[in-house]
């Protein structure tokens, strides 16, 4: 079988970003990049799909030309090839879906797994809309993953409010991961070694001639507003006193 | 100027109280963009809760219950609602974010050929969506170029819809599924019961992070004696000491309680995100360095496991 996976390029999740004070971006001064965490738990699955029986795993990037960085660390992972598509700056959900959409039709994966959201952006929405474009089943926020023995089928649990939601989907099929889905391994030194030779084409997007045009454009970028540290409390009394005098919360 | 198309979440007939956010946002962007307020009802319940939804002033409330929408599917719920934003002519879909909402609404706009913004915060005067992003350290003006606009709403940024008197028409949806067609079968919903409120409909909330150290006990406890939501950090959910459900942050759910306990936790950047609108947050670290403590109205450094049977004790002695 053959599985498509994602490895998006995001800014290290724990660095705090701050807006430029013009306004037109974020400041990308000695910020760091690193795989979207979630796609992260998607390769992950995708190998112990690929360990439980064989399976060729394609790792997708959408992002600037060094996001075969981001690749490369899937491939290590134990990801067999990669596909990076250049596209400076934003790239709207819908033109992501797009290209995903092109990329499916030429590869013909019957899996489709991805994280539920990119932490940058924040959208959850490329999986689903790449669902919708190819008319294929959808199975989003997955915490627990099973394909059938023919692996035709997948069983999918979801985590959503107020409980557990149980799904079976035919393949192919989108699923996107949620958090706790596994815990992605760590590269190996071999793994990293190997990963330095295994295919990776590029492709510039321009060229791939889809008329997708982007349907969400990003203008002006705002901080949000600031919320002041109060005061510290020396012990419980002063604090249950304060909550119920000052801030009558209580 | 098309119609505004909100999508209503309910429990078995009862519109919950988050959805109201989605219903203002409709009405400021309708008396501003022009259009009318349409709501949509969708599933077993449908019946019971349109007569709820002809109350926050829409023309219309679509009513779509039919035996192909027994159990929710995005494949099957997005058709209909596609269907009645082209019958109706929208311009915008809408509903207030959660988690099938999220689920649904982007499948939706994939159907339409139309962009989308999730969890907007508000719009600006060139109609463009607020939203945070980069966990809501920036918020961008997004422009949805598209003729039809989808978008979820983020709650705790619109005050929700207030009950009037009932009006408007309601109208039956003609459901046309065919679930054979989905290639996707709901198996089964293992609910998690409590009998405590939702973390987004609660006005107090205590959440415990990796300083718990599992030990959810004392959390608990303090929350029941405030009527409060237990709450809980990415960590916490994802040594799995808590369902992820009760997860606050950019990745689980943004919350804006009158009263939030930070307990036993650092403040990642992720964990902030969600809870940072809350009126009052008290915190309390062993870590007097804590980032949480940048945000609290009211930090306290100590043992969260000295401190919250103490606050317990002092709480029902200030309460008589």
């Amino acid at each position: 079988m053959k599985i498509l996976v994602t490895a998006k390029q995001v800014t290290d999740p724990d660095m705090k970003i701050k807006v430029k004070p013009d306004g037109s971006g974020i400041a990308t001064e000695g910020i760091s990049y690193k795989v979207n965490p979630f796609d992260e738990i998607a390769i992950e699955e995708a190998i112990r799909i690929k360990e439980k029986g064989a399976a060729e795993i394609v790792v997708v990037s959408v992002g600037p030309k060094d996001a075969s960085k981001e690749i490369r660390s899937g491939l290590a992972m134990g990801a067999d090839r990669g596909i990076l598509v250049v596209s400076e700056g934003f790239t709207d959900p819908w033109t992501v879906a797009s290209v995903l959409k092109k990329i499916v039709d030429e590869e013909k994966p019957e899996l489709v797994l991805m994280g539920k959201q990119a932490v940058d952006g924040d959208n959850n929405q490329v999986g689903q809309m790449l669902a919708e474009m190819l008319g294929w089943p959808q199975a989003c926020f997955a915490s627990k993953v099973e394909l059938s023995a023919d692996r035709a089928k997948a069983s999918v649990t979801r985590e959503v409010d107020g409980g557990f939601d149980h799904v079976e989907v035919d393949l192919p099929a989108v699923i996107t991961a949620d958090l706790r889905l596994n815990e992605p391994r760590y590269a190996s030194l071999p793994g990293i070694m190997k990963a330095k030779k295994k295919p990776l084409k590029e492709m510039e997007l321009k060229a791939m001639g889809l008329d997708a045009q982007p349907k969400v454009k990003w203008h002006k970028f705002q901080a949000p507003p600031e919320r002041k540290a109060g005061i510290k409390v020396p012990d419980v009394p002063t604090l249950v006193a304060k909550l119920r005098d000052e801030a009558k919360v209580i | 100027m098309g119609n505004v198309l909100i999508l209503a979440e309910h429990k078995d007939g009862t519109i919950k109280k988050v959805c109201r956010a989605a219903f203002t946002f409709a009405k400021q962007y309708a008396a501003k963009q022009g259009g009318q307020v349409h709501i949509l009802v969708m599933g077993p319940g449908a019946g019971k809760a349109a007569e709820e939804a002809m109350c926050y002033g829409a023309a219309k409330v679509h009513v779509a219950e039919h035996p192909a929408l027994q159990s929710y599917l995005a494949e099957s719920y997005a058709i209909v609602v596609a269907e009645v934003a082209k019958a109706i002519g929208a311009s915008v879909v809408g509903a207030t974010s959660s988690s099938m909402t999220k689920d649904m609404l982007p499948r939706v706009a994939a159907k339409l050929g139309a962009g989308m913004c999730s969890d907007i915060v508000g719009t600006d005067d060139q109609g463009h969506f607020l939203r945070p992003v980069w966990a809501g350290n920036a918020i961008v003006a997004a422009e949805i170029t598209s003729p039809i606009k989808v978008v979820s709403v983020r709650a705790t940024e619109f005050a929700p819809a207030e009950k009037g008197a009932a009006g408007g028409e309601k109208s039956a949806v003609a459901v046309n599924v065919d679930l054979a067609k989905l290639r996707k079968r709901f198996v089964k919903f293992e609910e998690i019961k409590s009998s405590r409120p939702e973390l987004t409909e609660a006005s107090v909330i205590v959440s415990g992070g990796r300083g718990t150290k599992g030990d959810f006990k004392v959390i608990e406890q303090l929350a029941d004696l405030l009527h409060g939501a237990v709450g809980a950090t990415r960590a916490a959910v994802d040594a799995g000491w808590v369902p992820n459900d009760l997860q606050v942050g950019q990745t689980g759910k943004v919350v804006a309680p009158d009263l939030y306990f930070a307990l036993g936790m650092s403040g990642a950047i992720q964990h902030l995100a969600g809870m940072k609108g809350s009126k009052v947050i008290v915190a309390v670290n062993k870590d007097e360095e804590a980032p949480i403590f940048g945000v609290a109205d009211y930090g306290l450094v100590g043992d969260l496991f000295k401190a919250v049977p103490e606050m317990i004790e002092e709480i029902k002695k200030a309460k008589g």
